[in-house]
């Protein structure tokens, strides 16, 4: 190669290599910025700042939906899977992908008692695709929606 | 250089020449438009009408036989303008920097497609039409780059200084492929990680990814064909002083 073009390579080359060292030292700095969520285990944790706008991701636990009588509320708890879990209440209209065991997004504040107040709910979707034949045979159930179904414990008539 | 051989070499010397592109490319854009409108067009009547619906999403995952092509060539695009920069700033090769004032608005459009695309799909299923996750901001870096470069080129008026100015823009942007790659294994975000790897199986059925695949091939031929007849253009308009191409426009009036 000519040794001028060798030269021009190599200054591009240093260039990319000094603009990525730069940029990955400024995204680690700003990692936790970066986030969009708190999982489960850094809220319990106490990692969480009280009383602020954050966000709280987890997986909808199982069996832990409970909804008020006559009103708009729902809490439950979401969780990592590995042992934390976040009990969480919210008033309004959930989204369609909502359910048990599927995982959200939570917009709002962390009381000091630890609960999480969200004021806007966040469906999460993994990265499985699967028509419904497939799904059944795999055990999966298709999600709630906003209707509880009747044969959890813990529905409650309304709405 | 020993190595590397001689019909390479030859072809590399060759691309140097304008001309040749343009005369060498010529019959292959209606076979490539052919064959892009047939792939996207079984694809997509496959993806829409015929696939099954997924349990979750329902009919709203169909959205991903647009989305997942657009989002792919985006970032693919990107890679090929830098590439062209490197080849423009090394080699100063003409024809490069040809490619690159191409690629551009093509690239840019792609990547509007896929965040459009994502949106109307965010939603029925997110809940929400915007999040500044990482994924997702780091996806409209990539369109303001596409835009910047677009801009940049029109506020420069000497065509070689301004080709160099974007063919730098074009590579130190680069850096942020690997961070929309990664953006969902780096960090916590609301965006899914990724259905389809090379190392493992893909998370979905085949009556579902066989649709897919062939949109994803034929996205590629139509990128294909439009950065091919836009580098024609771009060849015309720039060597419109030369003789060939005077010959070539009288030849078409004739």
């Amino acid at each position: 190669m000519h040794p001028k073009r060798k030269q021009r390579l190599l200054v591009i080359g240093v260039l990319v290599c000094g603009v990525g060292l730069t940029t990955a030292l400024v995204l680690n700095a700003l990692n936790e910025n970066i986030n969009l969520f708190y999982p489960p285990d850094q809220i319990v944790a106490g990692m969480a700042p009280i009383d602020q706008r954050i966000r709280a991701g987890g997986v909808v636990v199982e069996g832990s939906v409970f909804r008020e009588t006559g009103s708009m509320t729902v809490s439950f708890l979401i969780s990592d899977l590995a042992g934390s879990e976040v009990p969480v209440t919210f008033e309004g209209i959930l989204p369609n992908l909502f359910g048990e065991g599927q995982g959200i997004v939570a917009n709002g504040r962390l009381g000091a008692d630890g609960v999480f107040v969200a004021s806007e709910v966040l469906a999460k979707h993994d990265e499985n695709y699967m028509p419904a034949e497939l799904a059944a045979m795999a055990g999966r159930k298709p999600p709630m929606g906003n209707e509880v179904d009747s044969g959890s414990n813990s529905y409650s008539a309304g709405g | 250089m020993k190595y590397i051989p001689d019909a390479l070499r030859r072809l590399w010397h060759r691309m140097g020449s304008p001309r040749w592109f343009y005369e060498t490319t010529g019959p292959w854009v209606p076979w490539l438009a052919a064959a892009a409108a047939l792939l996207i067009g079984v694809g997509t009547v496959w993806g829409l009408a015929y696939a099954p619906p997924d349990y979750l999403q329902g009919d709203s995952f169909r959205i991903i036989y647009i989305h997942v092509p657009a989002a792919y060539l985006a970032q693919a695009g990107y890679i090929l303008m830098a590439i062209c920069g490197v080849v423009l700033l090394v080699w100063r090769m003409k024809l490069a920097d040809m490619v690159m004032a191409t690629v551009a608005p093509i690239g840019a459009a792609f990547t509007f497609l896929a965040l459009a695309t994502g949106s109307i799909w965010g939603k029925p299923t997110w809940g929400t039409y915007w999040i500044w996750d990482a994924r997702i901001t780091s996806v409209l870096i990539l369109l303001f780059l596409y835009l910047g470069i677009m801009g940049l080129r029109r506020a420069i008026e000497r065509p070689e200084a301004a080709g160099r100015a974007c063919a730098i823009l074009a590579i130190v942007g680069v850096i942020n492929i690997p961070i929309i790659k990664y953006s969902v294994d780096w960090w916590m975000t609301l965006h899914q990680p990724a259905t389809f790897s090379v190392t493992s199986a893909p998370a979905m059925p085949a009556i579902m990814w066989v649709p897919l695949l062939l949109n994803v091939l034929g996205f590629n031929l139509l990128f294909a064909v439009s950065v091919i007849q836009g580098t024609r253009t771009e060849v015309l308009i720039r060597e419109r002083r030369t003789r060939w191409v005077t010959d070539l426009c009288r030849g078409e009036q004739a």
